[in-house]
């Protein structure tokens, strides 16, 4: 790695950053310039994401022996400065988030980023803060990427204004930045107890911690966790989610469906690194703790699902049954279960992404009245207000079988998120499945954690059958609704990836093995980081 | 000293937990502020308290431990900074929220009496 490519690791966080500094010195009226710049940006981390991924992997090559690639920031020797890590596992989740952020921001083109100011801003800050807390190998660091996405998701989830999200957000952000004191408290238990911050120094240290600071260190890994698992959404710490999540833009929507795999991710990273085997006293003291919580979030969302009567209500649910299988499948562990976890993860965030964009057509002719309240009036006095006037014919032509397209894809996502075969979420839900029968002795949690897969997805189906009989069988006297291939091409461009995901099935899960391959051996990780050469020869 | 600071911490943290389940969003407001001086003070514990320890070291090589950490300063400085932005942003939804329901109870309407 030489010349500019060792500066690849780093460019999902500056490229965003970058340019969404670069917009807010633009008008607002200056609105091609604007769509064109981020979907350009966005476009540009799908590549990155796709170049790292190969590089990681030694041109997609399946040894696990590929080691992580290490970029140091401000060139400083690694325990001291903060350290950025690509491995397989954290390309992976960059690749996953700048396709979902991709189509969320082409979708939106269709009329969202027109509801409020400064859409793309706060989109490619929101990205920059994903990216960042994917890469980052330092868990101050981590913190500080958590507060950028967050900060751009406050704005997000605002965009378009009106008195349910207003109220949604003041909810929101409360929770999150309690959250947020928790996190911060959580380093610095960790910090009292080992004597640093970067997670692989972190690993070396964490089995040698006396036994009498060990109740402190679990208790800073705790408290810390609590905050990923708000964040992630395990019952029962996630009553905001489902009433947030439905009352933000479709586009927002779409993309904060990557945002509790951010906490899931984190999770599976810190479980893995800091509190594998090989972490002497306090290896896995939480996997009990994430078993029976994903399992309780599982059941909790199952019936949420049944009793939603609104769509988004639904999605909402449905995002936490996929956090709570993740969670489940984490604290189970081992190597089998991990890879068909990672599968599962892309699978079902691709599938709720799609189902996110999809809900606000399919509701249109529905919910008419609505519609209106979609944009609203502004609150301040120098808010920018030319959404509401300008561009009537904001939905554009109306395809014919407009119908037929919306109905289609819902049966597609229907198909995707309870699990049936034969596409992607079937595969994933079956490989899980077939994982936890592996080893000889089945414990009950695994059991439960079967039953539930099963029961969720058939949950899954009801739900989302009764909504589609209810939106799309019923006879209406309107007009079909109006559709756009703006809005027409990202549901279908997600739905084309799960259909990719299923056809290179086999592929797909020989990476998905390497990764959690990689992921139990943690010493490739702790020597790529603590060995980590500094640029221009500088003395290690 | 630690006395001191303990003290201070746990009634800046008891303080804030209840006004942050009160009602009333400026109450929320508060009580998340008091809460987040309670945890710069907490990261500040975490670094082992030392007095009249200077934080940065000179040019010789020095015995470190006649210096006090200098990670959880940094740490305060940026945990300090984040705090007081998102508490800004915070206010202004609460208003956007008191403009657009007409009250000030966190739920956008008054509970039962």
């Amino acid at each position: 790695m030489s010349g500019w490519m060792q500066h690849l690791i780093v460019a999902p966080i500056l490229l965003p950053l970058a340019v969404s500094g670069l917009l807010l010195a633009f008008d607002e009226r200056r609105r091609t310039l604007k769509r064109v710049l981020s979907l350009a940006t966005v476009a540009a981390l799908v590549g990155i994401a796709v170049m790292l991924l190969w590089l990681v992997s030694d041109g997609f090559g399946l040894s696990p022996a590929s080691a992580p690639r290490v970029y140091l920031l401000g060139n400083w020797p690694a325990p001291f400065g903060i350290v950025l890590v690509a491995d397989r596992l954290s390309a992976l989740m960059l690749l996953l988030a700048s396709l979902l952020g991709f189509t969320a921001l082409f979708y939106a083109m269709a009329r969202w980023d027109r509801s409020g100011p400064r859409f793309h801003v706060l989109f490619l800050l929101l990205l920059a803060g994903i990216n960042g807390a994917f890469l980052t190998g330092d868990i101050f660091n981590l913190f500080v990427f958590f507060e950028v996405l967050l900060a751009a998701s406050y704005g997000l989830i605002l965009h378009g204004s009106g008195t349910e999200r207003t109220s949604a957000s003041l909810h929101y952000i409360t929770i999150n930045i309690a959250t947020s004191l928790l996190f911060l408290i959580g380093v610095a238990m960790i910090y009292a107890a080992t004597g640093t911050l970067n997670m692989a120094d972190l690993a070396t240290r964490i089995p040698d911690v006396p036994s009498g600071n060990l109740a402190l260190l679990e208790g800073g890994a705790a408290i810390l966790g609590t905050a990923f698992l708000v964040k992630s959404g395990m019952w029962p710490l996630s009553f905001w989610l489902s009433r947030t999540y439905a009352a933000a833009a479709p586009p927002v929507a779409a993309i904060f469906a990557i945002m509790t795999k951010v906490g899931i991710y984190i999770v599976l990273r810190l479980t893995s690194l800091l509190f594998g085997q090989a972490a002497g006293g306090a290896a896995r003291f939480a996997d009990d703790w994430l078993i029976w919580g994903g399992l309780a979030t599982m059941l909790f969302g199952t019936i949420g699902i049944l009793s939603a009567r609104k769509l988004s209500r639904i999605a909402g649910h449905y995002v936490l049954v996929s956090s709570g299988t993740l969670l489940a499948a984490i604290g189970i562990g081992g190597h089998a279960v991990t890879a068909a976890l990672l599968f599962y993860l892309v699978s079902s965030t691709l599938a709720l992404g799609a189902l996110y964009l999809i809900i606000e057509p399919v509701g249109r002719n529905v919910e008419e009245e609505d519609m209106t309240s979609g944009i609203s009036e502004p609150v301040f006095d120098d808010e920018y207000t030319g959404a509401l006037e300008e561009d009537e014919d904001e939905s554009g032509v109306v395809i014919p079988g407009t119908i037929a397209i919306l109905g289609g894809g819902f049966i597609f996502c229907t198909l995707l998120l309870s699990g049936l075969p034969p596409l992607s979420g079937f595969i994933a839900k079956f490989a899980i499945i077939d994982a936890l029968f592996q080893p000889a002795a089945i414990a009950p949690a695994s059991w439960l954690l079967i039953a539930l897969i099963i029961g969720s997805g058939l949950a899954t189906l009801i739900g989302l059958t009764r909504a589609g009989i209810d939106l799309l069988w019923t006879p209406s006297e309107d007009n079909p609704p109006r559709l756009s291939v703006i809005e027409v091409a990202p549901i279908g461009l997600l739905l084309a990836t799960c259909l990719a995901l299923m056809l290179s099935a086999g592929p797909i899960f020989l990476y998905m093995e390497t990764t959690a391959v990689a992921l139990g051996d943690r010493s490739a990780y702790i020597e790529a980081v603590l060995h980590a050469p500094r640029a221009n020869g500088a003395r290690p | 000293m630690e006395i001191a600071l303990a003290l201070a911490i746990g009634i800046l943290t008891a303080s804030g937990l209840w006004l942050l389940f009160r009602p009333r969003t400026f109450q929320v407001v508060l009580g998340l502020s008091l809460l987040s001086y309670a945890v710069n003070l907490f990261i500040l514990a975490a670094g082992r308290l030392r007095t009249n320890a200077p934080p940065i070291v000179g040019k010789e090589a020095a015995d470190p431990a006649l210096y006090a950490d200098p990670v959880p300063q940094a740490l305060v400085l940026t945990a300090i900074v984040i705090s007081f932005a998102t508490t800004a942003l915070l206010l202004v939804v609460l208003l956007a929220s008191r403009g657009l329901t007409g009250t000030d109870h966190v739920d956008g309407e008054e509970g039962e009496p």
